[in-house]
């Protein structure tokens, strides 16, 4: 049969016979990829091509593009709303990163047993992160209502007298956008801890309950250690989505009060599309991408490293 | 990026149920039926106690859509009480009959609908088969094209929303479902995610159907698509959902209001009618109900999806 010819007699590589074979493998692979890759292509690729050299170029949308260096880039540095985008941006990671692993790994453990309706709990966990977020700001909004919301009647009752103003108050209004977000993310964290969970082998336990290890030297020696793969993955995740936060304050204090939430992306957004300058909101777009780069790389070393 | 992808292949997708039942297994059926050890006690005491702790938990998690649900049915004036009222005094059924006519919710439904069923049939559509073309065709350059396509998954997409738009402007699409249509329906999150489902399947199976003389074309609609059932599930309950709650890209690109969305439409009432609080309870619950639907069906395919890309969007 042909399998045999096949088998049994390959082709030397440099017949004819090969070499056209090849080239129809080429077409027909492009005939694959191609419906796909021209939506990319257009779309995808050459904007990220072009955001890059728009950032070295003046535009408007009352100019024609020229190109001015790193002008944007002087002017970016010394501008005010930069740097508390920045800062704001930071504070935002800061306080999401951390809370929804902690978060992340605590449910996860507790829902990593067999137990009878285990899955429905898993499930309610999980269901905020495909909540759409505008329900879920305004949802938040209403329970941070400083007056009368359920979140301060809650403070009040439990003796604090002068609960937060949340989102209406400048200092209060991002710990309150963090709190709904890691409220949104952690179950989405919790299914990959889960998942990571599973993979520990039961033995690696037995073992070390043979030995005589407390449940919280269990934790410390065998949980922590053998979650490492995931927990990399998490924070790489979790770090590059903070940076990128942008949706959910737009809707729920559109970077108010005043500038106390405005983050990059939105930075981005109000330079680059509210007022049309183009090469100077790629330039915000560059800083963001370094970032974003940088801390996946970081992560990447500091991971390698470890497993040397 | 293409190692951590595998890596998190390589330690999520093994244990195919993330979310595995947890019936008794024979095993421990046939324990109970034995006289309880005191150690087994132990168990049963601290099962009852892990109960308390997770009803309490989810109970407490659960908080802002029992909420959204309690306010949907109340009158405006009592939706910010003290104390907190949970159950309605009175079922305000009528919020549910008056939004209709309030705002155009069925236009913003349709139009959401819309945008979901197109951007995802045609990005399930070139995504699979472009996927093919990356894991089961051999030609020069594939593996570059591959890497381009991975390159940008690691580029936030704030980064290049300008210069799309942009063009978009260029090509007179604002204001049209045509702009988002083309900007999401051929991302390359979907090639990736079908690539990496693809590359587990073997090999031999598609050298064997070219022997049977099928074509390229034939075994990817004969072999591999049977065979890719629950990644296409995956992929396409993951673009759905994506695409009905998308803010940004209608903000963006969706000026006029019969071309608005679910979530534009609601978000644009909170901002005209920002004491109606029942109202907008009413429009988030509604806006959020085809989403629990489709989840509640498509749950193993939706959290197999997430684990094996880690990535949503």
């Amino acid at each position: 049969m042909t399998t045999e010819t096949i088998t049994q007699a390959p082709a030397p590589v440099h017949s004819r016979g090969n070499r056209k074979q090849a080239r129809r493998n080429t077409l027909i692979g492009w005939t694959f990829i191609l419906p796909n890759f021209l939506g990319f292509l257009a779309f995808t690729l050459i904007p990220v091509v072009a955001a890059f050299a728009l950032s070295f170029m003046e535009w408007t949308s009352f100019s024609a593009p020229k190109w001015v260096g790193l002008a944007n880039f002087e002017r970016m540095f010394a501008s005010d709303s930069f740097w508390i985008a920045l800062r704001n941006t930071l504070v935002y990671a800061l306080g999401h990163v951390p809370l929804t692993m902690a978060l992340a790994l605590i449910l996860a453990m507790l829902l990593n047993r067999k137990l009878k309706g285990i899955g429905f709990f898993r499930v309610a966990i999980f269901f905020p992160y495909i909540t759409s977020l505008v329900a879920v700001a305004v949802v938040w909004n209403m329970l941070f209502s400083p007056d009368s919301g359920p979140i301060n009647q809650l403070l009040g009752a439990i003796g604090i007298a002068n609960p937060p103003g949340w989102t209406s108050s400048s200092d209060w209004a991002m710990p309150a956008v963090i709190i709904t977000s890691v409220w949104r993310d952690m179950g989405y964290y919790m299914v990959l801890y889960l998942a990571g969970l599973q993979a520990i082998p039961t033995e690696l336990y037995e073992a070390a309950e043979v030995d005589g290890a407390s449940a919280w030297q269990r934790f410390w020696n065998v949980t922590i250690p053998s979650l490492r793969p995931t927990t990399f993955f998490v924070v790489v995740m979790l770090t590059v989505s903070s940076f990128k936060v942008f949706d959910l304050i737009v809707v729920m204090t559109n970077g108010g009060p005043g500038r106390s939430t405005t983050v990059l992306s939105q930075l981005i957004y109000q330079e680059g599309i509210g007022e049309g300058k183009f090469g100077y909101s790629s330039a915000i777009s560059l800083v963001l991408f370094i970032i974003v780069l940088t801390v996946t790389v970081l992560q990447f070393k500091i991971q390698q490293r470890r497993e040397r | 990026m293409t190692n951590m992808a595998e890596d998190l292949k390589a330690t999520h997708l093994k244990d195919a149920a993330p979310f595995p039942s947890g019936a008794p297994t024979a095993e421990d059926r046939r324990r109970t039926d034995r006289k309880r050890s005191p150690r087994e006690q132990k168990k049963r005491t601290a099962n009852i106690v892990i109960y308390g702790v997770l009803v309490v938990l989810v109970a407490a998690l659960m908080v802002p859509f029992i909420w959204m649900l309690s306010s949907s049915l109340k009158e405006n004036n009592q939706v910010l009480t003290v104390p907190i009222q949970w159950i309605p005094s009175e079922f305000v059924w009528s919020n549910y009959t008056d939004i209709w006519t309030r705002i155009p919710m069925m236009g913003y439904l349709q139009n959401s609908l819309y945008l979901a069923v197109i951007i995802t049939c045609l990005q399930v559509l070139t995504g699979s088969l472009a996927a093919y073309g990356f894991s089961k065709v051999r030609f020069p350059g594939r593996d570059v094209l591959f890497l381009a396509y991975i390159g940008t998954i690691a580029v936030p997409w704030q980064a290049y929303m300008v210069p799309q738009y942009i063009m978009m402007q260029q090509l007179g699409l604002t204001n049209s479902f045509n702009a988002l249509i083309l900007l999401q329906a051929f991302g390359a999150f979907g090639v990736f995610l079908m690539r990496q489902y693809y590359m587990t399947i073997p090999d031999e199976l598609c050298e064997a159907a070219r022997i049977d003389g099928l074509s390229e074309y034939g075994i990817w609609a004969r072999v591999i698509l049977p065979l890719s059932k629950p990644a296409l599930a995956s992929l396409a309950l993951l673009t759905f959902v994506n695409t009905w709650n998308d803010y940004m890209g209608p903000f963006i690109y969706l000026t006029s209001n019969r071309l608005w969305t679910v979530q534009l439409g609601l978000r644009s009432f909170v901002g005209q009618f920002d004491a109606e609080y029942a109202m907008i309870m009413t429009g988030s619950v509604i806006s959020v109900i085809p989403i629990l639907i489709i989840f509640l069906i498509g749950q193993r395919y939706f959290i197999q999806g997430i684990a094996t890309s880690g990535m949503k969007g």
